[in-house]
């Protein structure tokens, strides 16, 4: 069947692929539990938080649901790429690696099987848009297409961190200095109009997440700061930034 | 042409050097034995060989193509089962042999048929279909056999392939590796502890020391080195020095009271040899092992290890395996 160096590159992505998605099968619960907090945010928090104040003339809970679509894509798609340093102590990558196929293919099978269980899970909070009024369900493939370029560039960063670190105390480091600063930062939870103090409007513009809310916000509910396009585009370069300092550290990677 | 050929092959790690100018020509079709005490450097070599560990100097060719150049080639030729388990335990066996068989690109309309093969070769069939973390370590040790040979490699190797394993469990493996080598015509390179277990295998043995060969032959005339018989003896006192200039001991080995000297042609020489030496309690003789080979070389017994890190590190990998097996 595959046929030159090409179609053998091609077959061992789909085979990293294949298997990340047996995983998925397997791991139920993960999928449960995935869904299951950003659904605490939207309901236990949102709905808290809403009783108090109404944003953009909605519900706050309209209002934070763009942004908590975006947020459940963060985690999940970082703590994917992360795991790679449990493959690697448990010596499950180790065969991999040795096959004759290069590392470039192999971090894009991981990449597109972090992809699919993100995208999944993004799909499942999608069907709960009818909830929050005024939410255009019309526009939710914009928002999935926007969340699936957000999921390959925070699966890259994953990968991208797992590859430097040899031992899972980083994910604590991880977590605290980098996913919660860019959720907090991304606009998820509030409006970023000029009402910001400057030094936290400068952090936010420069958070790559932000576009990836704006962008999902605007086609949701019409609320963007940014021409969606334009977020769109900060999204896919930030993307492509990514995918680039990903497989060049996973190559490295010992 | 010998389908492995190094020379000079060498590895450093910082100050340590683990690998230190290794000459071997391995001919096609043999199971050659790498045997050696903890840190000699038996999976840094091998690691070399299947182009995981960059040499610091030296080449070496698998099937003619250099590891450092060619390292495709290279990987497509060769097969490996690890010294520490490598098994996808979230996978079910014949998930873990599909896995491979893509990354090796096993063409599709073969892969089925060799993954039925190598199942029924290792004897897992009726288990294929269950997720590997239920497995037992034999099976698992099994499947990655199966595994190693899917892409049918001119040279398999395998590390420590009967570590951790019950002794029951270590022959039926051994048996299996003999099939696979015979069935499959495929090199074997393997590395081991158990010198009894690589004497019964292995058409020749490199005895690794320190990062060096010392030793390479089969195990029969590496035995023969030794002459005759090893006689083990338990004394009072034994006059050591008497012993050792008798012309026909070629070597004596001294621990709590019991002494074991290789002897030539111990049948004409045991009734001198025991009017050398007073107050013996018991006598015995048995034939040379490779462990006695080694013990000569380097005056040491493979089992026993340098005390501290070394053993630490093989009874460390032991435990890891067994923990695999919850
Ligand atoms: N990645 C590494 N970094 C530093 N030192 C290493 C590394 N790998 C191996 N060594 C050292 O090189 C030496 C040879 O190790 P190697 O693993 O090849 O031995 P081995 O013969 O396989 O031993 P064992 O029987 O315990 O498996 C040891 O001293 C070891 O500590
Ligand atoms: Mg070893």
């Amino acid at each position: 069947m595959p046929d030159g160096r090409f179609g053998r590159e091609l077959l061992g992505t789909y085979a990293v692929w294949w298997r990340e998605l047996k995983v998925f099968q397997r791991e139920k619960s993960r999928v449960v539990s995935s869904v299951a907090s950003p659904l605490m945010w939207l309901f236990l928090f949102g709905g808290g938080v809403g009783s108090a104040i109404s944003l953009g003339g909605g519900s706050y809970q309209s209002f934070i649901y763009p942004g908590v679509l975006v947020m459940a894509v963060l985690f999940s798609s970082v703590f994917f790429g992360l795991y790679i340093v449990w493959d690697r102590k448990l010596d499950v990558l180790k065969a991999v690696l040795v096959a004759p196929v290069s590392r470039v293919s192999i971090f894009f099978g991981k990449v597109l099987g972090g992809c699919t269980d993100v995208m999944i899970q993004a799909m499942l909070l999608s069907c709960f848009a009818a909830l929050f009024p005024g939410v255009n369900l019309w526009m939710i493939p914009v928002a999935l297409g926007i969340l699936f370029i957000t999921s390959i560039a925070m699966v890259s960063l994953g990968l991208a961190i797992g590859s430097m670190f040899e031992s899972l105390e980083g994910f604590q480091v991880v977590s605290t200095f980098l996913v919660f600063p860019l959720f907090f930062l991304s606009g998820a939870l509030y409006p970023v109009g000029d009402n910001l103090p400057g030094w936290l409007q400068v952090l936010v513009r420069l958070n790559p997440l932000t576009y990836s809310v704006d962008g999902v916000r605007g086609a949701l509910l019409g609320l963007n700061s940014f021409p969606i396009i334009a977020d769109i585009g900060a999204v896919a370069l930030f993307g492509v930034l990514m995918i680039l300092l990903g497989s060049w550290l996973f190559s490295r990677m010992k | 042409m010998a389908i492995i050929e190094t020379r000079r092959l060498t590895k450093t790690f910082g100050r340590i050097q683990a690998v230190r100018g290794i000459d071997l020509d391995i001919e096609k079709g043999e199971i050659f034995g790498l045997l050696g005490p903890n840190g000699a450097g038996k999976t840094t070599t091998i690691g070399m060989l299947c182009t995981i560990v960059r040499p610091t100097s030296g080449t070496a060719l698998i099937d003619g193509h250099d590891v450092g150049r060619e390292p495709g080639e290279v990987r497509r030729s060769v097969g490996i089962v690890f010294q520490d388990p490598t098994l996808d335990t979230v996978l079910t066996g014949r998930e873990n042999l599909a896995l491979h068989a893509m990354l090796y690109g096993v063409p599709s309309g073969l892969r089925r048929k060799r993954m039925d093969e190598l199942l029924e070769l290792v004897d897992l069939k009726d288990r294929a279909d269950d997720i590997t973390r239920t497995y037992s370590g034999g099976m698992r040790r099994r499947l990655e056999l199966a595994r190693g040979l899917l892409h049918r490699p001119a040279v398999l190797f395998l590390d420590e392939p009967t570590l951790g394993l019950d002794p029951q469990t270590r022959a039926r493996t051994w048996e299996y590796i003999r099939r696979m080598a015979r069935n499959e015509k495929t090199t074997v390179v393997l590395t081991t502890h158990y010198m009894e277990e690589a004497e019964q295998v292995c058409d020749r043995v490199g005895i690794i020391d320190h990062g060096r060969i010392i030793a390479l032959d089969t195990p029969e005339r590496l035995k023969q080195q030794l002459g005759g018989y090893m006689v083990v003896l338990r004394a009072k006192d034994p006059p050591l020095g008497t012993i050792r200039a008798l012309p026909y001991v070629s070597e004596v080995k001294e621990s709590d009271g019991t002494l074991e000297i290789a002897v030539k042609e111990a049948h004409l020489h045991l009734p001198d040899l025991l009017s050398k030496v007073p107050n013996v309690e018991c006598v015995e003789t048995r034939v040379p092992t490779l462990n006695d080979v080694f013990i000569k070389l380097t005056g040491r017994d493979i089992r026993e290890q340098d005390p501290g890190e070394d053993l630490g590190g093989w009874v460390e990998s032991v435990a890891r395996y067994r923990q695999r097996g919850k």
